[in-house]
This record gives structure tokens, sequence and C-alpha cells, in this order.
């Protein structure tokens, strides 16, 4: 579809981006210390770390992409929705507390608060900037692809325009500032989804006629045609794809439902029939054909899992498809409590207490918002408005159904949702480097502030890196990156966060081998899978060498059994001290 | 110096982290089953999932939208039981 620069859009980011750069240059002397950089002085309000977590968490994948999978494919999508979710109940009952108890920047103090391990340490730190950097590149990449339709910039403007905003807040006031941003865009992208359901849900289901197939040809000299003649402006109008999502047929013959209450929203959907479309490409010579074509489905088979091509597993007879699905869930739920970028958050309160009533108030409306995403998908599905060549455009373009001046807003909020993410992450890796690895490592910031100074140099690295990695994974699959980045953390990080607290026999030489077993053995599986088969190599999947392409069933195990064998075989009596080395 | 033996952090935990420890697990544990028993049913019995359940949506959307709703409600009763931990 052709989108056009939107003036509201632009101004409206512009602001947003005008607001956080000034309250970060306003906070920037708030965090000179390294205590200020890493943990905002460790004086950050309960509910206010509670929304900022909402802000750190929900990135645009959770935003967009799983709005456009629901739009797309049904109820898939809001098992992304479940699982994230789910996570967080590792992380307040199990891990909140004790981190912060034990713990001062990093996550890696927690896991190294017995020790003092230089193994720890490294592997530690080496874990955050992994999983890091996996969840860094679908954001970029994201940032990228999504300013074009949402604000008329090109992708490497989309790229970069993040990457500095990011820098410019991380490095003039570190934690103190990415907790703001995080928790504007918390707040703006809770508030503003409740407003976008409640119109929704006010304008109930209408019935439309059936559409025509659709047709989107690329020529060998770089034209399109859309239905055989040429996109764009023509002598008898604007030729373009025709936008899509619609109810064919609802509950008893009716044709428009009126304004509907929330369980009767989706009561009705299910016992209606929805048009969904289907695509294939045919590549002859240098012209390349896509064909859309409209499909009736039933609402009943919509709103029960297994209807995409990531979730298929479920419906499939074979043993291994399920394992892949559960193997998925599972790292879901472990994954989010491992998360470096999450993890730090808990050193921004000042004690245990406000660590546990943060973690609620994240629960409370991070589960909100996976509410509201059911509805915007679904609501997306039947509104007309859809684009059929890009689903992660799907709540943008719902919120365009009802008005201009929505679409602005959520287009200014969509793209900001990158910026809260991205701070995080980027935060996450200048301490592993500046307070992990340069600092606590290999002693190479001896005061407070050459600690802070290595930070700021690491966020610009880490940065430029990021902008770097964004460009080059351009034209890739990139939105797996994701699911790695919650195997990863799940293998490395939880088994050894998880024994710390609850096995009296764990030792450092366990948790270091635990962290590389997790780190190897969850990458190695994904670079051996059909998946990787399939988006990297473009090979036959079903060559692959491992029977499902999801790590997490296995190497969470792994992480568990790698540490409790080794701390075993190095445990020593009480008494023997640690040979590790010390400060 | 450390001893390695004395790494756990459950010798490391007065009265009211042992207590909140306890809670938390027990609250964990039937998250956990809850978890399980949705994935164990769209993997194993999807049939189940279909089927209609409360106001007229069925078994998926009725156990999906429980297990969110769930979370805030274990997470609220954690909050009330659990004691200390401020500074």
């Amino acid at each position: 579809m052709i989108y056009e620069f939107s003036w509201s859009a632009f101004l409206i980011f512009a602001f947003f981006v005008a607001v956080v750069l000034g309250l970060s240059f306003y906070l920037g002397r708030r965090a000179k210390s390294a205590q200020g950089f890493f943990a905002a002085h460790g004086q950050v309000n309960w509910f206010v770390n509670g929304v900022a977590f909402a802000g750190d968490y929900l990135s645009a994948a959770s935003f967009l992409g799983i709005c456009g999978m629901i739009a797309w494919y049904g109820y898939d999508g809001f098992l992304y929705s479940i699982g994230y979710l789910a996570g967080w109940i590792v992380a307040l009952f199990v891990i909140a507390e004790p981190i912060k108890r034990l713990g001062r920047f990093t996550f890696t103090d927690a896991l190294d608060s017995r020790f003092n391990s230089r193994a720890i340490k490294l592997t530690a730190a080496i874990s955050t900037l992994v999983v890091s950097t996996f969840y860094l590149i679908p954001q970029m990449v994201g940032a990228g692809t999504l300013i074009q339709p949402l604000l008329g910039f090109s992708y490497t403007t989309g790229v970069v325009l993040v990457g500095v905003v990011v820098i410019l807040i991380v490095v003039t006031a570190g934690m103190v500032s990415t907790t703001w941003v995080q928790f504007i865009k918390g707040s703006l992208l809770v508030v503003f989804c409740t407003v976008l359901t409640i119109m929704i849900l006010r304008r109930g289901l209408t019935v439309s006629a059936p559409s025509q197939p659709q047709t989107v040809v690329k020529t060998a000299d770089g034209r399109t045609l859309i239905n055989g003649m040429r996109q764009g402006d023509l002598p008898q109008g604007k030729n373009d794809l025709e936008p899509v999502g619609k109810v064919l047929a609802l509950p008893n013959g009716q044709t428009s439902t009126g304004p509907l209450g929330p369980l009767k929203f989706l009561a009705t959907l299910q016992g209606s029939k929805v048009e969904t479309w289907t695509r294939k490409d045919v590549t002859t010579g240098d012209v390349t054909t896509t064909v859309y074509t409209p499909v009736a489905r039933d609402g009943s088979e919509l709103l029960t899992p297994g209807g995409s091509p990531t979730f298929k597993g479920v419906r499939s007879a074979k043993l291994t498809d399920k394992l892949d699905f559960l193997s998925l869930m599972l790292a879901l739920f472990c994954g989010t409590a491992s998360l470096p970028h999450i993890l730090i958050r808990y050193y921004t309160v000042k004690d245990q207490a406000a660590a546990r009533k943060s973690t609620v108030v994240g629960i409370a409306s991070i589960g909100f918002f996976y509410i509201l995403t059911l509805f915007l998908g679904l609501g997306a599905m039947t509104s007309g408005a859809m684009d059929v060549t890009n689903n992660n455009m799907a709540a943008p373009l719902l919120a365009r159904s009802f008005s201009q001046t929505l679409f602005a807003i959520i287009s200014a909020i969509a793209f900001t949702t990158v910026l809260g993410t991205v701070s995080g992450l980027i935060l996450a890796a200048s301490g592993a480097v500046a307070h992990d690895l340069a600092t606590n490592s290999f002693r190479l910031a001896h005061h407070e502030n050459s600690q802070v100074n290595f930070a700021k140099v690491a966020a610009v690295v880490v940065g430029v890196i990021a902008m770097i990695l964004g460009i080059i994974f351009r034209d890739f699959n990139v939105s797996f990156l994701v699911g790695w980045a919650f195997n990863v953390a799940a293998s490395a990080n939880l088994p050894s966060l998880v024994m710390l607290l609850f096995w009296k026999r764990t030792t450092s030489a366990g948790i270091a081998a635990a962290i590389s077993a997790g780190i190897i053995s969850s990458l190695g599986w994904i670079l051996l899978s059909g998946q990787a088969y399939k988006d990297i190599y473009h090979l036959d999947p079903s060559r692959a060498i491992v029977p499902f392409s999801q790590p997490g069933l296995v190497t969470i195990p792994l992480g568990f059994v790698v540490l409790i064998v080794v701390s075993l075989l190095t445990h020593r009596p009480r008494g023997v001290l640690d040979e590790s080395p010390q400060p | 110096m450390v001893k390695e033996s004395d790494a756990s952090d459950s010798s490391q935990r007065g009265p009211v982290e042992r207590h909140n420890a306890r809670i938390g697990m027990a609250l964990f544990l039937i998250y956990v089953l809850l978890y399980a028993g949705f994935m164990g049913l769209s993997a194993f019995a999807p049939q189940v999932m279909s089927q209609t359940a409360v106001g007229g949506a069925n078994v998926a959307i009725i156990y999906g939208l429980g297990l969110i709703l769930a979370a805030v409600v274990l997470a609220l009763i954690y909050t009330v039981v659990c004691r200390g931990g401020e500074r």
C-alpha cells in the first residue's frame, strides 16, 4: 500500500523526542556517579518503576508484531501474549527480591555476590551482551522498516534516528533518563491501546461483501503493478491495493451488531465468518508476481491455537511438532526473568519491598496490555483497513480506520516503543562492559568517574554497533531473533539464578559452566534447527540435524544438569577457602 | 574470603525472606500448574480448546484470558501476604 508522509505523526513523534531529550539533559547532572548512572541512585518510586517495566518490556514486537499476528492468523498471536506475561510470574515469585538483595548494578553482581569469581563475571557479561544483541537487532530493523509507513522517512534514517536518540538518552543520564522514557512510553501505550479497544467495542462488527483476489507484480525495470495497472496516481484516479479485513457473515443473519461488550465481541466473532488472505509468490525471470487470495474462514477456527506457521505444531499429529510448540512456550516462561535489561530495573528501587510492589504494577500493566492485544488484533482483522502486504501495520491502520489523528498518535507511539526498549538494552550492554568487564574483571576503571565514563563510551559503541547491525540485517527475517534472545537467556541465566538461590552446594565453577553451556547449547541447537536451515541457509528444513527448532525444552534442563554436576565436582567441604581472585 | 560451601542464598536468608520465599514458591507452583494445563490442552487435546465455555466464548479464549488475570491476582495475593523487605 502507498503510505503518505503524515505531518501530524511526525510532529507528535518529534514532540515526544524533544521531551525525552530535554528531560535527559535536565536529569544529566543527577547521574554523575556510578550509582546514579546504572541504578538511578536506587531512588525510583516503585509505581514509576512498575510502569517503566512495561515500557522496557513491551517492544515493537509486542505491540505491532502480536497485533499483526492476531489480525492475520487469529488466536496464535495471543499465545505470545500469554507466554510473555507468564514469564513475569517467575520474575516476581522467584527472582525479584533475591536479585535486589544480592546485586548492585547488574545481574552479574547478584550471581557473583557470594564468590567474587572472574569466570562468573566474564561468562555472565558475555551472556548479557549476546542476549542484548539478539534483542537489539530486531528492534533496530523494526525501527527502519516501520519509519517509512509510519513517518515517511527512509529505512536508514529510521535506524540512525533511533540509534542517535537512544545514545543521547543513555549517555546524558543513564538509568535516570531511561526510566522516564520507559515510564512515559509504557503509560502512553497502555492508555492509547485502551482508547482504541473502547472504540473497537463501540463500533461492533459489520458485514461486508467478499473481496476479489489482488496481485502485485514487480517488473524487471523496478515498476510495481497492482492488479495489472501501475501503482500510484493515474489519470482516472489512484491505483493501489484494496485495504482488507472483513466480516462476511454474523450469527443469526445480522448485518451489524452495534456496540458490544468485551466477551460478547469475542463470542460474536467466534460465530461469524471472517475473510482472511493467503499469499503466493511466483518468480518468472526478473518478474515476481504475488497473488493474494481471500479465504472465508469460521471465527471458531480463527479463535483456537494452531492457525499460524509459528504454532502449526499444535494441530500437527507429529510429536516433534508439539514439542517445538511446548519448547517455545517454556522459553517464553523462563526467559523473561533472565533478560538482563529487565533485571537491571530491580536496582533502581530502594529495597526488596519496592522491588516486589513494582513487579506487581509491571504485571498488572503488562497483563492489561496483553489482554488489549487480543481486541486490537481482532479489531484490525475486522476493520476493513489492513494492508495485505504488511501485517505489522495492523494496529496503526486500525487506528486510521477511526481517525487520522488517532493514526498519527498510534504511529508516533509505535515508533517510541522502539526508543524505550532500545534504551534499556543499550544500558544493560553498557553495564556489562563497563561494570562487569572493565571495572570488576579487568580492573581498567579504578574510580567511579572512570567507570561512568567507560559506561558512556560503551553505550556509544554499542549504539553504533546496533545501528550497523540494523542496516546489515535489513533484508533478513529477524523476527525469530527475539525468540533466540529468550531461549539463550532462559538456558544460560535462569539455571544459575535459581540454583544460587535454592541449592547450597552451588559453586562458582558450576555457575560459570552452566552459563557457558547454556549459551553454546542453545545457540548451537538454533543454528542446527529447521528454522535456521530455512531462514538463514535457505536449505530444506527437513534436513535439519535437531528434531525441532526451539531449544528451550532441552537446553534449559541441560543448564541445570551442568550446574549440578560441575558444582558437585568442584564442591569443597566447609572451611576450605575459595581460591577465586579477591579484590 | 568466601567459603564455597556457604554459596547458596538460602543459607543467607533471614526468617522474613524465608517466609516470603515459601509463599512465592507456593504461588509459583499454582501458576505452573495452570500454565502447564493450558499448554497440555493446546498440544494434546486441541478439541477441548474449541468447546464453548463462558459467555459464548470458547475454552481457548477463557483459559488464555484467565491465565493473564490469574497472574495479576496471584501477584496481588503475594503483595498482601508478604512481609518486610523495607529499608
